[in-house]
């Protein structure tokens, strides 16, 4: 408790910065060199800052789309596969295909439609695809995959190109349709007056 | 699972053919008889395991096949029913997976840390260096967003399964964040795993700076594979997708990242999302549960778990009447902040048909709700296929049948 009564204050004021950069105590650990973390350094804001040098149009992601064997998980028209649906065709259903991803979490298929931002989808597709080579597409390949399901739920035009400048500035249909997670304060109910 | 009726006769049999040995011991008659000859050698020297009487196994959870026909292991549940104590044995620890995942073979050697983003002193750490630190240890809870009883469920483990608790070791990240000096501005972190999809959860730099944990050891030994071997980033009471494994990276930004395991959980009305990050009061009946088999009127010693992300469990309470009336079961743990707890209620049953129930309350005051007061709150008919949105911290009703079965009250 007296640990606790001391640090509240400090985060209140949100002047822990301050207290943070002080000089560091054990001084274990090597200063990684910028090489190092760019190579390391994958994470995608929504503002696309990260984004690396690339480009890529939807017209390239189709082929990719077949040559990266994409088709035969999600299907030859993105719908109709074992893995979740990334192209809503209409009038047939977008079941994920998937049993259990019902138990609270969004399918991770339709994400042209369901991301608030483009760079969502970017990050998504160079982390987890394809299944068992994950994280072996060039930015260029990531960019015309990307591209390619935009166009094809028709969020883009066919000969628009994707890069880091023009995928964070798209509009997404879902832009409006995300909370983000509220501010954390230790030791407080994470709804007031649910019962 | 029928632990509470140990086969004593079965297992003299057996270790006295084994062991040939039960002639002239003088401790025979007790089912003791030193059966040497039963266990190999690597296990009575190097690394023992446990009696092969026991069989306390876990299982995939309700609706995905797991492996699943892309080889992907998906949701595994903890075998509550057998459990007791407050500890879940490490091989017994439920496994949830994002999208499924295989289990990396990451050798410590190569293993590294990296902390950089908006840091005065970007550093990355060796595992020896990581050790090299003063540790803590701390009990703590793990639970998925998912795991919320269904109708269809018909035990303790398919109805809270995942959910487990362990003794998790490891280094303050609050320590190493100071290492690195982090600069004004900073208000959330990303976590990092090492496995083939770099699975990165976003987390507000508050909590980072509070209690989180970066964890190498785990019931006094290594983290195991399936936890996230050789390090894990522990969020205590956080849903389970915080609990970075095979830890790697941790960058500090300035905004939400919305990345790889956010997407998942994205959610529009503000109040789902708060019930979506902390993990509420929750408790349930683990003896008798779903499934189980009382054996007749008398006395049975009903035994639950408790646990909350608001903190340490403060009451827990017992119905043996369907929620009409409460009355305060024993806390047989210490109850530490965001850990399982084990409570116990002396109870005699009369023979007839009843309804058990226990709710808990955490240090914050905050009480678990029944089903019927969250439909309540949401506006909504409770029904059988009510959902509770966000995490799933409702009671869980058994009813016991006339013959001693007992069975999910929300069938």
């Amino acid at each position: 408790m007296a640990m606790r009564s001391l640090l509240l204050p400090v985060l209140i004021l949100g002047v822990y910065p301050a207290a943070w950069s002080q000089s560091p105590t054990y001084g274990f650990g090597k200063t990684p060199s910028a090489e190092e973390i760019r190579a390391w350094d994958i994470s995608i804001s929504p503002s696309g800052k990260e984004l690396p040098p690339g480009h890529g149009t939807a017209k390239e992601g189709a082929q990719l789309y077949t040559r990266k064997g994409c088709a035969g998980c999600h299907g030859v028209t993105g719908s109709g596969g074992r893995a979740p649906t990334l192209i809503e065709v209409k009038g047939t259903p977008t079941t994920s295909a998937m049993p259990g991803m019902e138990m609270g979490i969004q399918p991770p298929g339709l994400m042209a439609t369901h991301a608030p931002f483009a760079t969502v989808m970017w990050d998504y597709i160079r982390r987890g695809m394809p299944l068992n080579k994950e994280g072996t597409l060039t930015p260029d390949e990531v960019y015309s995959l990307t591209a390619f399901l935009l166009y094809k739920n028709g969020v883009i035009k066919e000969d628009e190109v994707m890069d880091a400048q023009s995928l964070p500035k798209l509009k997404m249909p879902n832009l409006s349709g995300y909370t983000p997670p509220p501010a954390w304060k230790h030791a407080t109910p994470r709804l007031q007056n649910y019962p | 699972m029928d632990s509470k009726k140990p086969g004593r006769r079965g297992f003299l049999k057996d270790s006295a053919a084994l062991a040939g040995l039960a002639v002239g011991a003088a401790r025979s008659a007790r089912g003791q008889a030193p059966a040497i000859a039963a266990y190999s050698k690597k296990e009575l020297i190097s690394y023992g395991e446990r009696s092969r009487f026991v069989t306390s196994l876990r299982e995939p959870a309700e609706g995905r096949p797991s492996p699943d026909s892309f080889g992907l292991v998906f949701h595994v549940v903890t075998p509550l029913q057998d459990s007791v104590g407050m500890i879940t044995p490490s091989s017994l620890h439920y496994v949830a997976t994002h999208r499924g995942s295989f289990v990396p073979e990451i050798d410590p050697r190569e293993h590294r840390l990296m902390i950089h983003g908006m840091v005065d002193r970007p550093l990355i750490f060796t595992m020896d260096e990581i050790k090299r630190f003063p540790s803590v240890t701390r009990v703590h809870f793990l639970e998925c967003i998912g795991n919320r009883s269904k109708p269809t469920h018909k035990s303790v483990a398919q109805t809270h399964g995942m959910t487990s608790c362990s003794e998790w070791t490891g280094v303050p990240l609050s320590l190493l964040l100071k290492e690195a000096g982090v600069q004004s501005g900073a208000s959330w972190i990303v976590a990092e795993g090492a496995e083939e999809v770099k699975g990165a959860s976003s987390i507000p730099l508050a909590k980072a700076l509070d209690d989180c944990l970066v964890c190498y050891g785990q019931n006094g030994e290594a983290v195991r594979p399936q936890q996230g071997f050789p390090l894990r980033l522990i969020v205590p009471g956080f849903e389970g997708i915080y609990q970075t494994k095979y830890l790697r990276r941790i960058k500090v930004v300035d905004r939400y990242y919305m990345t790889y395991n956010d997407y998942g959980h994205l959610q529009q009305d503000p109040k789902v999302v708060a019930l979506t990050v902390q993990i509420g009061p929750k408790s349930v009946i683990t003896y008798p549960s779903a499934g189980q088999q009382l054996s007749g009127p008398g006395f049975y010693d009903i035994s639950g778990l408790a646990w909350s992300g608001g903190g340490a469990v403060k009451r827990v309470e017992v119905s043996t009447d369907g929620g009409r009336s409460w009355r305060d079961a024993e806390l047989r743990t210490p109850a530490y902040r965001m850990a399982h707890t084990r409570f116990g209620f002396p109870w005699k049953w009369d023979g007839k048909e009843c309804e058990l129930q226990s709710r808990c309350t955490d240090e914050l005051g905050t009480v678990q709700p029944s089903r019927a007061q969250v439909a309540k709150f949401w506006n909504e008919p409770l029904t059988k296929d009510f959902r509770v949105k966000g995490a799933d911290n409702t009671i869980q009703p058994w009813k016991v049948a006339s013959d001693g079965s007992v069975h999910n009250g929300n069938a």
